[in-house]
């Protein structure tokens, strides 16, 4: 705005008067709309509408008085709004942006009596330095972890561990469904956008969805138990920050179903953009930090954890593991080519011993669309389906830094993100989630079997039919 | 299905029948009563009195007498109009207690009423309508149907050589001949833009695609403006029939009319009209047996004043919000559903069948140089007769408003003239001389919109009547484009600013390069055209702009913040009449003296000027 205000020479407001007054729609955990900013470009109309195919926002009234809103003018937190947050990357003025948490994690982080213990989603490390003017698709992670330690949290965990737990807890849940051809496909349920789409828009299909939680409620879910228990520390004394590259996990940190006894698994979340902020708060000169590493022993991770940022790479984790423990043989190659990539909807089929194995990958909501209707109609011919609803996946998630849209044009960011995702990967020791050693010493000493009953309390839930529309409000 | 042969058969006994609605000399004791069904009539209680007719015709026992119900005559001004053919006896005004009379009298005695017969512009009455001075300059061309035939009847519509043009083309032209007919006629769009219908199908015709669709623009939104209204209220078969040569023409098979919800007898007649023409299978697939299949449906418009402009249209149609898209591509590459469309007015359309029946040479015989055929106008504002008129392109502008329209009442002075509505300009009375066609609209900064014709005397104001029509754009801008969005509602802000006395000359300047800008910045014609009204105003009336910015008045007395009330001395009795009333005792003087103003504590309400029974305060 300010480089167009530039180019055309405008100065000053030559012709003023009435202004249009909204009010700002924050009720919602993850999105806040402050349409008093809105230059009505429709950029979000068109992500929302094209790109995702949801529509929960269009424009509304006539000439001056038009303006973009939602079903009976709802709060986003009432209508069908998946919570994705590609509107705020598409917005140019900071009219739609995510509901800040920063300051409540200032306050934690200033109480002694709280353990504040930060995690870390692995789509976040490739675009953080982007916020600090490095070039796009930069692995940072040592710079966050050493960041995040300045900011004063006590523990800095990786995410991509509880990766690891989701794909064991997955994988197990996906054989037995297999074997007893139950509610297949089943689906993917690490991304809460994609959940809330198809309890809001697929009810009928819930019972496709994979009961697993997202890897970093799982992660919150073992950090006050076991974590909490090892250490001797009161699970309440313990307040868990994820920091995501997405504003859904805002909303989902904030279900019933993801309380156990009343505690909350993850406290807060903050985006990307957030922790960024929150550095340039703490005057840290992030370029300049050194290489730190993740705390022991909940900062292991295999670099089938890290590929869950990108498109496929859940499906991928998944299948390097669901191999192994069919055959109990090696798996030579680890790659698989099929499931990567930009396009819409990925398939594949992978011969696992005897089986064989057909699986799905889609992303974008307006994919998810697609196979959504597929497994509606009962006309899936796969049993696995992968979803993040978010175009190329979490690695562009509606938490990430925002780029304008002549950088979006011109340089193609999903593809540089999900390299220097896919380059951890090839680099990491281990690449296989069952083979993470912390993983199968807290299976062994707390948990028990995978899909066991201390599994199914800690890390599973359950999903239940979404109105589309509150009108009672 | 009907045959074509017995389409003729109907054609001929029909025409036989209805010979008296048009040959005043016709053979024959029976006698035809038509009465008005248009909007206008109806409203003013006319199908009360087609009842009362069919209930006197049967106690009576009256033989040889039919009751008709006909679209528009467009004498609205005279309505409840009803006609007595073959004679041709002209009743204006008529209520439904008046019916006896004229069946005791005229149909059962053949004595004229003469109480009912309608005055000329001299004050004569008039008996028969074609004597009126108002029909005298018209030549009826798309209203030729209109209040002659019974519009939901398609017979009637057959009998006066309804579906022969469809018949002629699909039986003996190619649509390349159909194309040429309609480009050699010189026939433009009559929705107010002017572009030349036969190159419009030609292109239309030209872009490959399996499938394409004809829409007709029924989504008639001016202020004042209700031909496309009459037309499809008195002849909505010429629509459909001049639908089905477009589609034949471009190589289509579905048409879609999109009419505005608020013209409930438009929409009846028109789905009326498409139910028979189904029946007869003058619609549906295989017309007349040959290979050309054709349906239409209607689309109901939301009310939506952008939805006329052809794009937002569409997108309307096509179930979306009803606004513009970027142009090109136009329709007639990328349209409906992304598919090659031709879009034409309901006047254009109402031309079509004329044409191919009557040949290109006798319709471009019509008009001026540019401008072939005839225009229909709905007249109104301050003029005698406010109606529908069709004249021929090149009438003047004098000829409608002082011979047709009948000069301007209360013996008041003609000030101005409003063409194209909030998109168009005035014409002010140095130009009441200019033909009427598009490029002299053009020229003098009006434009020849899709017919709507204000007439307005010397008690308008002209930056109120800028302020009327801002208003209204303002209002129905969709919002899309910013400079129409904004910069029209700041125009407006201007224009009140001025009207309230609060306007400098800055104000002017200013408003007058916003208004350039806007023109030049909007993305659909209602943005584009909407500074039109303030532009000419200022063009021809910125005398008035200034006098409302600098001396802080308002001539016409309109601008209600400017007016000082003010008691004359001479006519001022002293009855105190005024004190008493007025609301904030503005008022002051002792009994039986003159009272006086305080001009500070006066709210201008008008209290006072109604109360005193001497015309003393003004």
């Amino acid at each position: 705005m300010q480089e167009l205000a530039i180019k055309f020479n405008v100065k000053n407001v030559e012709f003023q008067g009435e202004t249009a007054k909204h009010e700002i729609d924050d009720k919602s955990p993850s999105i806040v709309r402050d349409f008093n900013k809105c230059i009505l470009c429709r950029r979000c109309v068109a992500t929302c509408k094209n790109v995702q195919n949801i529509g929960a926002i269009d424009c509304i009234n006539r000439g001056f008085d038009s303006c973009i809103s939602t079903t009976y003018d709802n709060s986003l937190n009432d209508v069908n709004c998946t919570f994705c947050g590609q509107c705020i990357e598409a917005c140019p003025t900071g009219a739609l942006r995510e509901r800040e948490y920063i300051d409540d994690v200032w306050a934690k982080l200033k109480d002694p009596d709280t353990y504040v213990i930060a995690q870390t989603a692995p789509a976040v490390r490739v675009a953080l330095g982007e916020e600090f003017g490095m070039e796009i698709g930069t692995n940072v992670t040592g710079k966050m972890v050493s960041g995040l330690k300045r900011l004063g949290f006590d523990k800095v965990f990786d995410t991509n561990t509880a990766a690891d737990f989701t794909i064991m807890e997955e994988a197990t849940e996906f054989l037995e469904r297999f074997k007893n051809k139950e509610h297949l496909p089943m689906m993917t349920s690490c991304c809460p956008a994609w959940v809330r789409f198809t309890e809001t828009e697929y009810p009928e299909n819930i019972p496709h969805l994979s009961s697993c939680k997202s890897p970093h409620q799982m992660f919150g879910a073992i950090l006050k138990s076991y974590y909490a228990k090892k250490n001797d520390i009161a699970p309440e004394k313990i307040f868990v920050v994820s920091v995501m590259p997405c504003i859904a996990k805002k909303y989902e940190s904030k279900r019933e179903e993801m309380k156990i006894d009343g505690i909350c698994d993850v406290d807060c979340v903050i985006t990307t953009r957030e922790l960024a902020r929150m550095i340039k708060q703490a005057n840290i000169e992030f370029t300049k930090l050194d290489d730190e590493s993740f705390d022991h022993p909940m900062g292991e991770a295999t670099g089938a954890g890290a590929i869950f940022g990108a498109t496929g790479g859940v499906m991928e984790a998944a299948l390097r593991t669901a191999y192994e423990l069919i055959t109990k043989e090696e798996l030579k190659e680890l790659n698989f080519e099929e499931v990567r990539g930009e396009k819409g909807v990925k398939k594949a089929t992978i011969k696992i011993g005897d089986a064989e194995v057909k699986v799905a990958v889609a992303h974008g909501l307006g994919n998810a669309r697609k196979v959504s209707e597929q497994i509606k109609n009962g006309e899936a011919d796969y049993d696995f389906l992968e979803v993040m609803a978010c175009p190329g996946g979490c690695i562009m998630g509606g938490g990430q830094p925002i780029k304008s849209s002549k950088i979006r044009s011109e340089v193609d960011i999903r593809r540089k993100r999900s390299e220097a995702i896919y380059a951890i990967d090839e680099k990491s020791v281990i690449r296989k989630s069952h083979k993470n050693p912390i993983m199968q010493e807290i299976y062994k000493q707390y948990i028990g079997e995978p899909g066991g009953h201390k599994a199914h309390e800690l890390l599973h839930t359950h999903y239940s039919e979404k109105e589309k529309y509150c009108i009672d409000e | 299905m009907k045959s074509l042969e017995e389409l003729s058969k109907i054609r001929e006994e029909k025409r036989k029948e209805l010979d008296l609605r048009k040959n005043v000399n016709a053979d024959t004791r029976e006698k035809h009563i038509l009465v008005c069904q248009g909007t206008g009539c109806t409203s003013s209680k006319s199908p009360k009195i087609l009842e009362r007719f069919k209930t006197l015709i049967e106690e009576k026992k009256i033989e040889n007498v039919r009751v008709i119900k006909t679209g528009c005559f467009g004498l609205c001004a005279k309505g409840p109009i009803v006609i007595i053919r073959p004679e041709d006896t002209f009743y204006a005004m008529v209520t439904p207690e008046d019916v006896d009379e004229i069946i005791e009298k005229h149909i059962l005695q053949g004595q004229v009423v003469e109480r009912l017969l309608c005055k000329d512009i001299d004050g004569s009455k008039v008996q028969k309508l074609d004597d009126l001075t108002f029909y005298k300059k018209q030549k009826r061309i798309a209203l030729k149907n209109c209040g002659v035939i019974n519009p939901e009847k398609i017979d009637e519509y057959i009998a006066f050589d309804g579906y022969k043009a469809l018949e002629k083309v699909l039986k003996e032209m190619s649509a390349d001949e159909v194309i040429d007919t309609i480009d050699q006629s010189g026939l433009r769009g009559r929705g107010g833009a002017g572009f030349p219908t036969g190159k419009k199908w030609r292109l239309t015709k030209e872009v490959v695609g399996e499938q394409k669709y004809v829409v007709c623009n029924a989504d008639e939104g001016d202020p004042g403006a209700f031909m496309d209204r009459s037309i499809l209220e008195g002849d909505p078969h010429a629509v459909l029939e001049a639908m089905e040569i477009a589609g034949y023409a471009i190589g289509a098979n579905k048409g879609y009319i999109y009419v505005r919800a608020e013209y409930p007898i438009a929409v009846n007649r028109l789905q009326i009209a498409i139910e028979q023409a189904r029946d007869y299978g003058i619609l549906g697939n295989n017309i007349f047996g040959t290979d050309f299949s054709f349906d239409i449906e209607i689309r109901l418009g939301a009310g939506a004043f952008v939805c006329g402009e052809e794009t937002a249209l569409l997108e309307s149609i096509e179930g979306k919000r009803g606004q513009p898209r970027v142009k090109p591509p136009y329709p007639a590459n990328s349209g409906l559903w992304g598919k090659p469309t031709l879009i034409n007015n309901v006047e254009t359309y109402a031309n079509i069948a004329q044409i191919i029946l009557n040949g290109a040479d006798w319709y471009s015989s019509i008009g001026t140089e540019h401008s072939k055929g005839t225009k229909v106008f709905a007249l109104g504002g301050n003029v005698n007769n406010v109606g529908l008129v069709e004249v021929p392109m090149g009438t003047t502008l004098r000829e409608i408003v002082y011979d047709i329209g009948g000069g301007i009442p209360n013996g008041r002075d003609f000030k101005a003239a409003q063409t194209g509505g909030p998109s168009g300009g005035c014409i002010p009375k140095e130009h009441l001389d200019t033909p009427i066609d598009y490029e002299s609209l053009k020229e003098i900064g009006s434009m020849m919109g899709s017919g709507g014709l204000i007439v307005m005397d010397d008690t308008k104001c002209m930056v109120s009547l800028a302020k009327f029509y801002l208003e209204f754009t303002v209002s129905e801008s969709c919002g899309k484009c910013t400079p129409c969005r904004i910069g029209t509602k700041r125009m407006l802000e201007i224009l009140e600013k001025i009207c309230n006395g609060e306007g400098s000359e800055v104000d002017i300047y200013k408003i007058e390069k916003l208004a350039h800008n806007i023109q030049k910045a909007s993305i659909c014609g209602l943005g584009q055209s909407a500074p039109n009204p303030v532009l000419s105003t200022l063009k021809y009336f910125r005398e008035e702009y200034k006098e409302h910015v600098v001396q802080k008045e308002c001539r016409a007395k309109e601008c209600k913040a400017m007016a000082k009330i003010v008691i004359d001395e001479e006519k001022c009795k002293g009855c105190g009449l005024c004190q008493r009333n007025c609301p904030v005792g503005a008022i002051s003087g002792e009994a039986r003296e003159n009272r006086v103003i305080d001009q500070e504590k006066c709210i201008k309400c008008g209290t006072c000027i109604a109360a005193c029974p001497f015309h003393a305060i003004g």
